[in-house]
């Protein structure tokens, strides 16, 4: 199978990979997917005022899905919470050019980030 | 050194140039039809192709006469499986095979069940993916008509007690086919010394050309009968008809003959490379599990998970070197490696287990290359793992709650 330009790019050159420790203020921590299933996502958003100031992620899965979480912290970066929750897997499919058979490593980023920003809202309601 | 690096060699192998220049002049000067007997073009064709056979008959201690030709060994599988369960249809119905098999030799049975012509029991393979010949016996049956069970397999190499078993076929009364595939031109193979009644291989797999197989038949003690399975001129003894691709059996005569002088002194050569490939890697990265057999597999062959990364980013950040992996994203089924499942490594160490598979031209040099590549590519993609981070800081993976898709 053939990569597109763009995801070999991200897979050789991933953006914000990396962790923030977990009980950081203003971070939401998002792991999605399972290692049986060949893929598992851990995205992570840095908040303030609103804002997602840094984004990371670390990836156990194809080139696909790395790629696809490099691409979803590079896009995090900037938005609010509301623009962030706006960002769709068919997105990532688009910038990506995935194949088909890769289309679930889109849905899974955007899984991550979902989880990521549900657990960064728990975290701000529980203060 | 030349890149990309083949290190495939279980996929198919290049041709040895040696191979090539015995079959060029069956192209255009000697195009004759191997079964035209009424002039010379003919005669020179049909000369070839017994010269052939007696070179891949030679390799496996068979008689000549036993070598069926076939475009492969998916064919041959196809026709040992479908061409005994037919002719032995008085007899019987079912067939013991194993869970390892090759996928021509299990599609096969399993098309055979699903049109109700036959019974399959799949034996169980060990942790290093052996069958255990005492329970093919257990298994056998007054309506077994056949045992078929691999020589070596193909992603990790192990080398099945074939011998035993074929002692257990003799002492039953029950024909055994062997899928030789892996094995013939690699290890030493004799059919008589491993009682084998039929027996399936192939050219491209030992530097021959791709197009061309074998099965072997046996002749005496028992006479193996076979139904065709192509209907036509009766060929290679009414058993597969068509005719005979004669510059590919040329060249996979030759190929055998190689085999048969080389091979001695080759797969010294490649289990010492293969050995020094499998050190390097795991001197200097944990966490990476041998699958097979550590001693009993097939010398070119290494086959390791690495924990915490998966296969096919792996192979894409080695893309200078052809592997190839167990991982669901380079199969079409989406699921990880049945052979690596049957051995009961785990879902996620299937997903991360690679194969190198190496070859008559693979060089110390590309050893060195692949070892160095490895440990890189190994070390980036485990940085990037969430799962080596958890693993890192302690956590049970085990015990964690992962939400599946």
């Amino acid at each position: 199978m053939a990569y597109s330009d763009k995801v070999v790019d991200h897979f050789n050159n991933p953006r914000n990979m990396g962790s923030f420790k977990k009980d950081e203020e203003g971070v939401g921590t998002g792991m999605v997917g399972a290692p049986e299933c060949g893929d598992v996502m851990k995205l992570q958003i840095k908040v303030q005022n609103d804002t997602i100031v840094d984004a990371k992620f670390k990836t156990f899965g194809c080139g696909s899905a790395i790629a696809s979480s490099s691409l979803a912290t590079e896009w995090l970066k900037g938005k609010t919470i509301e623009e962030a929750q706006k960002i769709k897997n068919t997105d990532i499919v688009q910038e990506l050019n995935l194949p088909p058979v890769k289309i679930h490593c889109s849905v899974l980023a955007e899984d991550a980030i979902k989880a990521a920003l549900a657990d960064y809202q728990k975290k701000s309601e529980a203060k | 050194m030349k890149l990309p690096i083949f290190l495939d060699n279980h996929s198919t192998t290049p041709m040895d140039p040696r191979v090539l220049e015995t079959m060029l002049p069956f192209f255009v000067e000697k195009f004759g039809n191997a079964a035209s007997r009424n002039h010379a073009f003919g005669w020179e064709a049909e000369e070839a192709v017994e010269n052939a056979r007696k070179q891949i008959a030679k390799l496996i201690k068979a008689d000549p006469k036993e070598i069926v030709f076939t475009s492969g060994a998916t064919e041959s599988d196809n026709l040992a499986l479908k061409g005994v369960l037919e002719m032995y249809k008085e007899k019987g119905h079912h067939i013991i095979t194993s869970s390892t098999e090759h996928r021509a030799v299990l599609d096969t049975a399993k098309s055979l069940e699903a049109k109700g012509l036959a019974t399959v029991t799949y034996l169980p393979v060990d942790k290093q993916g052996m069958v255990n010949p005492e329970d093919v016996r257990k298994a056998i049956t007054d309506k077994t008509v056949l045992i078929s069970v691999m020589l070596a397999n193909n992603e990790i190499g192990t080398i099945n007690p074939v011998q035993e078993i074929g002692r257990i076929a003799k002492e039953k009364g029950i024909l055994f086919h062997c899928d030789a595939t892996q094995g013939v031109g690699k290890i030493p193979v004799d059919v008589q010394a491993m009682g084998i009644d039929l027996m399936s291989f192939t050219a491209h797999k030992i530097y021959g050309p791709k197009g061309v197989g074998a099965l072997y038949v046996r002749k005496k003690n028992p006479r193996v009968r076979i139904a065709a399975q192509m209907d036509g001129g009766g060929h290679e003894r009414g058993m597969r008809s068509g005719t005979l691709p004669v510059p590919l059996i040329v060249g996979f005569g030759k190929a055998c003959e190689l085999c048969e002088q080389e091979m001695a002194k080759e797969s010294v050569r490649l289990a010492a490379m293969r050995d020094r490939l499998q050190a390097g890697i795991m001197a200097a990265l944990d966490e990476c599990y041998l699958n097979g057999h550590p001693t009993n597999r097939l010398p070119g062959n290494l086959n390791i998970s690495f924990a915490y990364v998966e296969g096919e980013s792996l192979l894409m950040g080695m893309k200078d070197i052809a592997l190839s992996s167990g991982s669901a994203c380079t199969s079409a089924t989406l699921e990880p490696s049945y052979v690596l499942r049957a051995l009961g490594v785990g879902t996620e160490l299937a997903h991360s287990s690679i194969r190198f598979g190496l070859g008559r031209f693979t060089t110390d040099e590309e050893i060195d290359y692949t070892i160095k590549k490895v440990i890189e590519i190994v070390n980036k993609l485990r940085e990037m793992s969430p799962l080596y981070e958890m693993a890192k800081e302690g956590i049970d993976l085990k015990s964690v709650q992962w939400a599946a898709h």
